[in-house]
């Protein structure tokens, strides 16, 4: 690391007294703010930024074509079909998207085709995301308010309290979250999915809460704590104004994943029939509703498919990236094309200053 | 130590306590146990509903119906387990005991399967950061990770076990497919063994050529409908064995382990024909279990005893090969019977089952249930692989990485170690140790992806009991379940504290 540190430094003169000690990594944040630094990371990682665009792109999708209706508000979307409608079969429900140049180019009126009784798919699909997507959001709130609660107290104020806490969250993660959501689904499901969301929320916040109590508990020890207190700070302003943002790296990397991982098992509750119940919809239960027709229409069963993939995968991507940004440890090693480069220039330094 | 685990112990049997308690109230209250009865038409419908109240006792509030049911669980210390009857009268303990053995046998393959290609897998891209098959893997990975499992079973049914048995039918290779499969092997084995241009390129060249060999000869001998292993294909394995196992664990430079590890080869050569003559018609599951351990034994015995200095090295790499040689000839003595299994009445040549965890009278000997067990693992077993496959490799790629960009492993080079020495020995013991307790702690997970699994393929085991239980809003046989899970999450975690001390001497329990 010191050659690579060496190499790349600016051209210096051969006995002149202070060298620039300051590292790569340093060098690169030098006059930068946290979140600066952070986002400066986050964009150099291609696969999360193409996530968070490719994300964008599905939920602006799936809540603009089919509209929003959610608690009884309703807007109109820009797609002609409602998901429960049955318009006439066209072409026996094969889809119309075409994208082959040539005859028949185009979305076509079902570009996602049709059932059996002839719900265009695109707008099922767009619904289904719609309330997986919800879902998700749901749980990974929920869970990350409940996770980092629990996380907190039990981490700053330790004794009997973070004993306490802590057997309550292993008692928990002893139940494997399908087997526990399974249950809440069965007992909620039928509620509309803001509630499951909601509800399985409150069982998907044991690993966060262990990881943030893991933070609290290094941090509090920290002198800049203890001058916080010496200071008069009350225990909310310290938690609130001087741990919490420390831990916030953490906090957002696991809520990340916590989504990508919410949507999976959602979508799986679904598919048992323990998650969102008919009339709504749910990626998972279109998958559920149509796996016996594979064989005669595909296209019911890839399309849901797709969209659960393309949502966790951008998720998870996303989750990748900011744990490389929030990463401290993260360094960028400079190609070897640019490495050759600063040695050429040092060389020929040398050679002018000799 | 003792006291240690004495003390973890009796925490486990009250976060267990309390972890039942709340699924028994969940459950109870997830829903209403007499909704069919009370929707049904049958006239005597009261009589009906009583007698269910009457056999689940239902009238007791769920609160104090948990402590009947600890009741029955609590007898499982005098050894009279039980669990309860489920909704139909049917004791749970008998239900249980045949979905244990078949989830187990699921669970446990699976996991098995993807450990072994999830460490491999994940050591090669350690090693070869930021290589092409590096970026491949990552983002593969991260596919397998975002996968819905029960989607990809319902692929695989469709393309794997349909698509197959219809190619098997008529087993043929197209020119295109050989060439095409060739290359990709070619390329993997050379992203894999890498290297420098010229080498890449030899790789390359060789693995293209000899793959496509391999799959005309088999085409062309149509070995698909006829397949056998054959004494040339022992010969081979064996003595690949013997030099790769050799070559790994202790490098061919030693002599004394190689010449065990070679004897053994010999040995299992020299087995083929008297075991597959007149053993393998006598095989039952004692004896094929007896013939494994023995295989070990002997193995393990030959290296010892012409280790040299390091006896225990080469005892170790000498069994790794017997038990692969003998693994080879068991494969010899499925694919014998192979025909058997493929043309008998139950199967007609649809082999690969989408349904359930064995063909029903199928009947024939020890082998031939062997095939049909393994044909009904395959696809949901794949399934459960592809999920775990993606989390361990991340795991052990990172965990690789770390560790060889210790200063330890500088100092290793610098002394002048070879590069297997300083990957297997310095640098690939110290990054298993946060992978076993991973492994250990992933079971919750590995247990749900099976719950899923089981329902797909209709697979008659503990998801299936849990499933239905819960449908049916029926708590005995989903707490029977639980209770398995939570027993083996909870045993999990405490072998995860273990094995990280035991493994890495600067953690101490206490």
């Amino acid at each position: 690391m010191v050659d690579l540190n060496l190499a790349l430094q600016d051209p210096q003169h051969d006995g002149e007294p202070e060298r620039d000690e300051t590292t790569i990594e340093q060098r690169e944040t030098v006059g930068l703010s946290q979140g600066q630094i952070v986002r400066k990371r986050f964009f150099r990682h291609r696969g999360a930024v193409i996530s968070i665009v490719v994300l964008t792109f599905v939920i602006l999708l799936a809540y603009s074509s089919v509209g929003l209706h959610v608690w009884g508000l309703t807007t109109p979307g820009w797609w002609p079909w409602h998901w429960r409608e049955t318009p006439p079969l066209v072409n026996r429900g094969i889809p119309t998207l075409n994208l082959v140049p040539g005859p028949g180019f185009g979305v076509g009126p079902h570009p996602f085709g049709q059932d059996v009784v002839g719900h265009d798919i695109f707008a099922l699909v767009m619904r289904g995301a719609q309330q997986s997507i919800m879902i998700m959001v749901l749980v990974g709130s929920v869970g990350t308010a409940v996770g980092v609660l629990v996380g907190s107290l039990a981490g700053f104020y330790r004794g009997w309290s973070d004993s306490l806490l802590m057997r309550f969250t292993d008692v928990i993660i002893t139940i494997p979250f399908i087997v526990i959501g399974a249950v809440i689904g069965r007992a909620t499901g039928a509620l509309g999915a803001a509630v499951l969301g909601l509800m399985l929320g409150l069982f998907a916040w044991m690993g966060l809460a262990r990881l943030v109590r893991g933070e609290f508990l290094s941090l509090r020890e920290r002198e800049f704590i203890d001058a916080a207190r010496v200071s008069g700070a009350s225990d909310a302003r310290i938690i609130f104004k001087h741990i919490l943002p420390n831990a916030v790296g953490v906090i957002i990397v696991s809520a990340t994943l916590l989504m990508a991982g919410a949507i999976l098992g959602e979508t799986a509750l679904s598919f048992l029939g323990f998650g969102v119940k008919s009339p709504d919809t749910s990626l998972g239960l279109i998958v559920a509703e149509n796996q016996s027709a594979f064989a005669t229409r595909p296209w019911l069963f890839w399309w849901p498919g797709i969209f659960i993939i393309i949502i966790a995968l951008s998720v998870n991507f996303i989750g990748d990236g900011l744990r490389d940004a929030f990463d401290p440890r993260q360094k960028k090693m400079p190609s070897p094309r640019a490495l050759a480069r600063a040695a050429t220039r040092r060389a020929r330094d040398k050679r002018v200053s000799a | 130590m003792a006291s240690f685990v004495t003390r973890r112990l009796i925490a486990a049997v009250f976060v267990l306590l309390a972890a039942t308690f709340l699924m028994y109230i969940l459950v109870s209250m997830s829903g209403d146990p007499l909704k069919e009865l009370r929707e049904s038409s049958a006239p005597n419908k009261l009589e009906l509903m009583e007698a269910r109240t009457r056999l689940l006792n239902l009238d007791v509030p769920p609160f104090f119906r948990y402590f009947i049911w600890l009741g029955g669980i609590a007898q499982c210390f005098v050894g009279q387990c039980d669990f309860g009857v489920n909704v139909q009268g049917l004791p749970v303990n008998v239900l249980l005991q045949q979905a244990m053995g078949s989830t187990l046998q699921l669970v446990v393959s699976a996991q098995l399967i993807a450990i072994v290609v999830g460490l491999a897998v994940g050591i090669t891209t350690a090693l070869r950061q930021y290589s092409g098959y590096d970026y491949s893997i990552t983002f593969a990975s991260f596919l397998f990770f975002s996968l819905p499992i029960f989607w990809v079973a319902v692929l695989l049914k469709q393309y794997i076990a349909i698509g197959f048995n219809d190619w098997l039918a008529e087993p043929s290779i197209g020119i295109a497919v050989l060439i095409g499969i060739s290359i990709v092997s070619g390329l993997l084995w050379m992203s894999v063994l890498g290297g420098n241009g010229r080498k890449r390129l030899t790789t390359l060249a060789v693995a293209t050529v000899s793959t496509g060999a391999l799959l005309a000869y088999f085409d062309l001998t149509d070995w698909f409908s006829t397949p056998s292993v054959g004494i040339v294909g022992v010969i081979l394995t064996a003595v690949a064995a013997a030099l790769g196992v050799t070559a790994i664990s202790v490098g061919l430079k030693n002599k004394n382990a190689l010449r065990g590890s070679l004897v053994t080869a010999a040995l299992g050569i020299a087995l083929y024909y008297p075991m597959t003559w007149y053993v393998f018609r006598f095989m039952s599951l004692p004896l094929f279990l007896g013939l494994a351990v023995l295989s070990v034994v002997v193995g393990g015995a030959i290296g010892y005893f012409l280790g040299g200095r390091d006896r225990w090295q080469s005892a170790r790499t000498s069994a790794i090969v017997s038990v692969i040689v003998s693994a080879v000839i068991a494969l010899e003595g499925y694919l014998f019977y192979w025909n058997d299994y493929f043309n008998s009445t139950r199967i007609n040549g649809r082999p690969i089952a989408t349904f359930g965890s064995a063909t029903p009278n199928l009947g024939g000997n020890f082998w031939v249930q062997g095939i049909d067990t393994f044909t009904h693992l395959l696809l949901p077993t794949i399934a459960i692989i592809l999920i775990s496959f993606a989390g361990l490799t991340r795991y052990t790629r990172s965990s690789m990485l770390e560790v060889m960009n210790q200063d330890y492993i500088r100092t290793a080079r610098s002394k002048g170690l070879t590069q297997r020495t300083v990957v297997v020995r310095h640098a690939l013991r110290n990054a298993l140790i946060p992978i076993a307790t991973i492994i250990a702690l992933d079971i919750g997970a590995l247990i749900g992806g099976a719950v899923i699994t089981e329902f797909v393929f209709g697979w008659s085991g503990m998801g299936q009991l849990f499933q239905k239980g819960l449908v049916a809003v029926d708590p005995n046989p989903v707490m029977a379940f639980f209770v398995v899970t939570g027993l083996l999450i909870v045993i999990f975690n405490l072998v995860a504290d273990l094995l990280y001390a035991s493994l890495d001497p600067r953690i101490r329990v206490s």
